[in-house]
This record gives structure tokens, sequence and C-alpha cells, in this order.
């Protein structure tokens, strides 16, 4: 059996990446929601609000605590498996990855541990802020991080010098390159949408079993909202990305489309088997022109085909050309559903439609997939490059034997199983056992939480 | 673009920057590993509660400081970054395991039924002394020397294996365990209070025994580190360090007896700070030991001039909300489940 470093360095940086991104999209969405309930809490002085906010809060800390351990992975594997990569962007890429941790990292951590069990050490306001200030932290984090993978998808701002190091040249042009607003709103949109789902399925299936109601009623009221107002705005945030792209990665495009063939006037392949052999796109349901329309805003422009590119310079289509086809079918799911629920709203049967209800809850993990799968049309569809254009993937692996990769890998996996099955079962069971009602305070005898006695 | 290298010397700068992000990990890190490595020999499970307790709102913080260590290693020295992290491959890669089972462990252990927290009771414990060995065993191999070809490691995959790196990875585990200990007086009381004083008389023996180790064996490793600390005039100037690495010693035992609270801590962080001193030492200019200097390895200018306006912008803010949490749950953890 042959151990190729690269292949199995890219498998492993997929997987663990893959696993870690799960757990920051629901946390960028969850915190803000959270910073939302709470106000509520403070503005209303209803209790609702603070019972499902600490319900929710808990799923937070274990959703928190495994994107902590599986982030920590990701910051070493720049350097264990990539670092010819490292050492030729590092001049570059190390300073916004350092800026993350800085300016986001150390808000976060800090601020969780009162936020988690701060409640009756400080005072309510500085509890609010504390949440508040976590969820600012996901979102920068999401900032720097998102302009360092932009800038490896479309470089700009540096110069190269002698043993191919990049070097910096302008900051600005480095961290706002021309791919990074497209890339960062459509991704924290996304974590907000995700998150919206997620809760609304889990108050969907408070609804089904008729428990909490009136929290469930908060829960997937407010997930409506977000599909209503949010979700068009995604599509039109993706649209844009997807303009942005073809300037900037056109074959990454054409390999989205599965068009093979350069032409004026080409049409959408709505679904597709494309075959990298033939170099064709076999069982394709096409609507004439609309590809050139979408991309060009033209019926007759011209669209590029993968022809137009040598073989070693073009993306996997097939994996490109599905994912795609993946996030934008949620996408439109998403968009049905808020149609849907705008319908029953003013039917009075938002909160009573057992069918809908059903629909929610399947639609839980929709977001999580639909993000997965954006990712992969963009990682995938930089290959064969790790900077875009400018240095190969193959030319950035470690020194290090391919069958200890191997072995690496499949620890990873291993361990991965299990601590993402315990999480799972343990955000299964917090949610099982749904919001607590929140003891009063003149209920409470000190601060072990008993009742006072009656003396 | 500003670069401030033209009165600034920015890789000496970044390498105290470095340096110190990395010191601050093995003292905050090493005091919450070490409760973990403690942690199946307390005596009941309420003081495991305690000691839980203790850590759980500053562990997430206090693992931040190794991702500062890593990120900033990248963006301020990336050749040393990419030389070194391709040479401890196999034992990074079990460190970051260790620290996930550990991670998860704060999590998962509150919300555990009675009967399965022992899973995350041992999975705490075991995650800690992994990546403490692991950690103690990078820092020995680190000290002996990696193998460098052009701008890559070009050593074998197990050149970290060796006699001296097992002895500083078991001498890690010893002086994490020392840190959690006294932890452990000052954050809780009663019961569990008087079992940590007992255990850190036999941890501080070991802690002894392979400071002593370590301090005869590292100048016999190379003609570096016998001529840096055996030299004359460099006996006299380096003597103060093993002096007052005694005294420290000596104090700590005092304030044992004495049954302080705060002291055995402060005088184990001291401990550290010695010994951190005597690796900078011995070290010194290697950022990649005996092949690549500070100045060889730092990234561009421009670079560190950038990042430095980022450290004095937002360091002091990052050094005050930590002391801000850490005052928020001061004094005594107490054993109850917290949220």
């Amino acid at each position: 059996m042959e151990f190729d470093p690269t292949l199995l360095s890219r498998i492993q940086f997929a997987f663990t990446i893959s696993f870690h991104i799960i757990f920051p999209s629901l946390t960028i969405g969850l915190a803000s929601w959270l910073a939302v309930v709470e106000g509520l809490w403070l503005k209303t002085g209803d209790d609702i609000y603070q019972e499902i906010y600490k319900l929710w809060v808990k799923i937070f800390a274990v959703t928190f605590g495994m994107g902590v351990v599986s982030g920590v992975v990701m910051s070493y594997q720049f350097g264990t498996n990539w670092s010819v990569f490292s050492d030729r962007t590092g001049n570059v890429l190390g300073p916004l990855l350092a800026f993350e941790v800085l300016t986001a990292f150390f808000l976060e951590s800090s601020f969780l541990g009162i936020m988690l069990f701060g409640w009756e050490r400080v005072t309510r306001s500085m509890h609010f802020i504390s949440t508040i200030i976590v969820a600012l932290g996901t979102v920068i984090s999401a900032f720097w991080i998102l302009a360092a993978n932009s800038w490896m998808q479309t470089p700009a701002g540096f110069e190269i010098q002698s043993g191919n190091i990049f070097h910096p040249v302008n900051w600005l042009e480095i961290i706002f390159n021309p791919s990074f607003p497209y890339r960062f709103m459509h991704m924290v949109t996304a974590a907000y949408l995700t998150t919206a789902f997620f809760v609304g399925g889990i108050g969907a299936w408070y609804l089904l079993k008729k428990r909490h109601l009136a929290h469930a009623r908060i829960m997937l009221g407010m997930a409506m909202l977000m599909a209503v107002f949010v979700t068009p705005v995604q599509i039109f945030l993706g649209d844009l990305h997807g303009i942005n792209t073809l300037k900037h990665q056109p074959v990454k495009v054409s390999a989205i489309e599965g068009i093979w063939e350069t032409k004026k006037g080409a049409a959408l392949v709505l679904l597709g088997w494309p075959d990298s052999t033939t170099e064709t796109t076999e069982y394709a349901v096409e609507i004439p022109k609309l590809a050139s329309l979408i991309l060009t805003h033209d019926p007759n422009g011209e669209v590029k085909g993968l022809k137009a590119w040598p073989k070693d310079e073009r993306p996997s289509i097939l994996p490109v050309f599905w994912s795609f086809r993946v996030m934008v079918g949620i996408g439109l799911l998403m968009a049905l559903t808020g149609l849907m629920a705008i319908i029953l709203y003013f039917r009075k049967a938002l909160f009573t439609t057992k069918w809908f209800q059903f629909w929610c809850l399947a639609m839980t993990p929709t977001g999580f997939i639909a993000i997965l799968a954006g990712w992969f049309v963009t990682e995938i569809g930089r290959q064969p490059y790790v900077v875009y254009g400018l240095m190969r993937t193959s030319e950035a692996t470690s020194p290090v034997l391919g069958q200890h990769i191997f072995l690496s890998l499949l620890a990873f996996i291993i361990v991965y199983a299990l601590v993402f099955g315990a999480g799972i079962y343990y955000i299964a069971k917090l949610i099982r056992k749904g919001p607590l009602p929140i003891l009063k305070e003149e209920e409470v005898y000190g601060s072990h939480g008993l009742k006072k006695p009656l003396l | 673009m500003f670069d401030f290298s033209s009165f600034l010397d920015l890789p000496l700068m970044w390498g105290g920057i470095i340096a110190t992000a990395i010191f601050l990990y093995v003292l905050l890190d090493g005091f919450d590993l070490g409760v973990g490595i403690l942690f199946p020999f307390a005596p009941s499970d309420d003081c495991r509660h305690k000691m839980m307790n203790s850590v759980a709102p500053f562990w997430d913080g206090n693992e931040t400081w190794l991702v500062l260590g890593g990120g900033g290693l990248l963006a301020a020295f990336p050749l040393a970054y990419a030389i070194l992290l391709p040479a401890f491959y196999i034992p990074i890669i079990l460190m970051l395991l260790g620290l996930i089972f550990r991670g998860v462990a704060f999590e998962f252990r509150f919300k555990a039924k009675k009967e399965t927290r022992i899973v995350w009771d041992y999975s705490f414990h075991f995650g800690s002394l992994t990546a403490t060995l692991f950690q103690g065993i990078i820092l020995g191999s680190y000290v002996e020397g990696v193998t460098v070809g052009g701008r890559s490691f070009a050593g074998g995959s197990f050149d970290w294996l060796s006699p001296f790196s097992i002895m500083t990875g078991v001498a890690l585990l010893f002086g994490y365990a020392l840190l959690g200990s006294t932890w452990t007086i000052m954050k809780t009381d009663h019961k569990t209070q008087e079992w940590a004083r007992k255990v850190t008389f036999y941890v501080l023996i070991y802690v002894a025994l392979f400071m002593g180790l370590v301090s005869l064996w590292v100048p016999f490793l190379n003609d570096q580190l016998f001529k840096r600390w055996f030299s004359l005039p460099n006996l006299v100037y380096l003597s103060p360090i093993p002096l007052l690495t005694a005294c420290a010693f000596a104090g700590l035992y005092i304030s044992l007896l004495k049954k302080r609270e705060v002291a055995p801590f402060i005088l184990s962080i001291s401990l550290f700070s010695l010994g951190y001193m005597g690796l900078g030492i011995s070290l010194w200019p290697w950022i990649v030991p005996y092949k690549v200097s500070l100045w060889e390895a730092a990234a561009d200018s421009r670079s560190l001039s950038l990042m430095l306006v980022g450290v004095s912008l937002f360091l002091p803010f990052v050094l005050g909300y930590t002391v801000y949490a850490y005052y928020v749950f001061r004094g005594k953890a107490n054993h109850q489940e917290w949220y």
C-alpha cells in the first residue's frame, strides 16, 4: 500500500477542519442569539427568557468546548503537516492568525467562564456584557480566519522574494483581499441560519411532544423570523460570492456548473454526472441559456468551459459540482420554510400545524450540511493550489512519513468519533431534559440551591 | 507600510514575547493539567468536585496561551515553526489528543450521570497525563536539538525519543503536579486542602530530584551547554540561579509546614521561573537549538512590526481581563455544580 503524504495530509486536514467547523458555526450563531435572549430577559423581566438562556448556554458550553479542543489541533496542523506552506506564507498569514488569538480567542475564553459560572458572582448587566463580548469574539474570530482563508483563494498585497517566500506589502490589501468581504458575510450569515434552524427544529420537537410549549414557541418563532428575513439575504450574498469567484477563480465556477466547452448562451446544468475521463457531463438536466444569464447577466454571454484549462490546472469536478448542488438545494429548502412560515403565520397556525413541526424537525441539521458542502466547493475548487495560482498543494507538505500521517489520521477519526458521539449524546440529553424553571431567590437558602427551611 | 526594524531589534523582542507566552502557558495550564494528574488520587468525590470547579472557569483561557505560542511562532518565526513541528510530529499529535480528552471532560463531566462520570474523570486524568508527558518530551528533545537540512527538518521520525527526553517528560509530570497541588491548597479548604498539602510534600521531593538531575545532565548534552554553565566567569555569574532555586525549595517546604495557603503556589511559580530562566540561558540565541538563531528564523520585519502594534494594543487588555476573570472567581471553590 502506498502512503502518499500529500493526499493523507489533505484527508487529515479536511477531516479535522470539517469536524471543527461544525462547532464554531453553532457557537457564532448561539452566542449572538443568547445575547438577544438575555437582552429580552433584562428588558421584559420575563423569566421564560432566562430559562431558555440557561438551557441553551449549556448546549453552547458543550459546543464551545468541542470547538476549542478541535481548534487547537488546527493551529498546530499548519506546521505538523504543511510545514513548507507555513515557511513560505508565514510572513503573510501568521499575523492574521496571531491577531485572531489576540483579539478573539482570549476574549471568548475569559468571558465564557463568566457566562457559564458567573451568575452569582457578577451583576446582571456585567453578565449580559460578558455574553455580548463572547458573541463579538466569535465574529472577530471568523473575521481573521476568513481573511486568512480568502487570501489563500485570492492572494493580494504581497510580493514573492528569493526562495519563493511570500512577503507582505500592503496589510489592508492582504486582509481585505478580493474574495474576503463576500466569504466573510456569506459564512457568518450561514452560521446564523444554521443556528436558527437548529434552535427552531428543537422548538418544533417540543411542540410535537407537547412539552415546554411557551419556550418552544419563542424558539420556533425566532427561528422562523430568521428563515423569513435572513435566508433571502443569504441567497443574495451567495450570488455575489459566486460572481466574485467567476472573476477571480473562473475554473472553480466552471467546475461548479459542470460546463466543459466554452460557449455563448450556455445552459445551466441542474443535475448530472460530470465525468473527468470523457470530459462531459452525463445525464444532464439543463435549462437553456440560464448559466450565461446568471453568470454574465446576459443570455448570450460567453461562459468558459473546463477544457479551456489544462488538466493539471483543474480541481476534481465531481465533488465540487455535487457539493454546490447540496448547498444551494438546502438554501432553497430554507427559503421554502420561510415562505411556509409566513403563510402559516397569517393563517394563525404557525405553532399548531403538525406537518410543519415535522418539517422543521427534519430541517434541524441541514444548516451544518450546507456549511460543509459550501466549504467543500470552495476548498476543493481551489485545488490543485494551496495558494491559488501561486503555490501547489503538492509543494506544501511536511517531511513526515506517509505511514505516520496515516496513523495520526486514524487516531483523529477514532478520537473524534468518540468525543463527537459523547457530545451529541450530552446535547441530546440536555434537550430532552428541556428548560428548567428558575428558582426564585427568596426560595433559595444560601448558595446551596436548597429551599429555605420553614422556621 | 510601517517597519520598525531601523530602530528596534524585532526578532529579539518577538523572541521575548513568544517565550513569555509559552511561559504563561506552562504556569497557567500547568496548574490545571496538574490538577488533572492528581485527580484520581484525591480522597473523595467531593474533593474531586472541588478540584474540578476550581479550574473549570479558567482552563479554556489557559489553553489559549498554547494557541498563542503556536500561532505566534508561525507568525514571528515561520522557519522555526516549519522545522520544529514536523520534527515533533508524533509527540505533538499525542499531546493534542490528550488535550482533547482533558478539555471535553470539563463539559461532559458536569452533564454525565453518576455512573458514567468516572469515564470523564479518567478522560480528564489520562488526558492531562498524556498532554503533560509529551510536552515534557518535546521540551527535552528540543533541548537536545533537531537535525536540519536546508529550510526543513531532516531527521528521523523518532529522533524525539531518547533517555533524556523521557526523563524530562516524567520531570514535567511532577512539575505540573506541584503547580496543581499548590493551586489546590490555595483554592480549596478542609479535607481537600489537607490532602493537597500532604501530596505537595511528596511531589516536592520528586521535583527537587528531577530538577537536580536535569541541571546535572543538561551541561553534558553538548559542548555549548557545558561551556555556557561551567566556563569562567559564567559559573560565577550564573551561580545565583541554582542558589535561588535552593532557597525557593526551602521556602516552599517551610510554607507547607506553616500551613500557608498562597505562598506554596507562589513559590512553585518561582521554581518554574528559575527553571525557565536556566533553559533560556542554555539555549540562547537559538530558536531551533544549535542550528537556527532568532534572527535567522525571524519573519519579515513588516510582519513583526504589524504584530508588535497588535500586541501593544491588545495584550494589556488580554492580561487585564484575564486578571479580572481570576478575580471574579476568587476564593475557595465549592463542590456543587455551578450551572
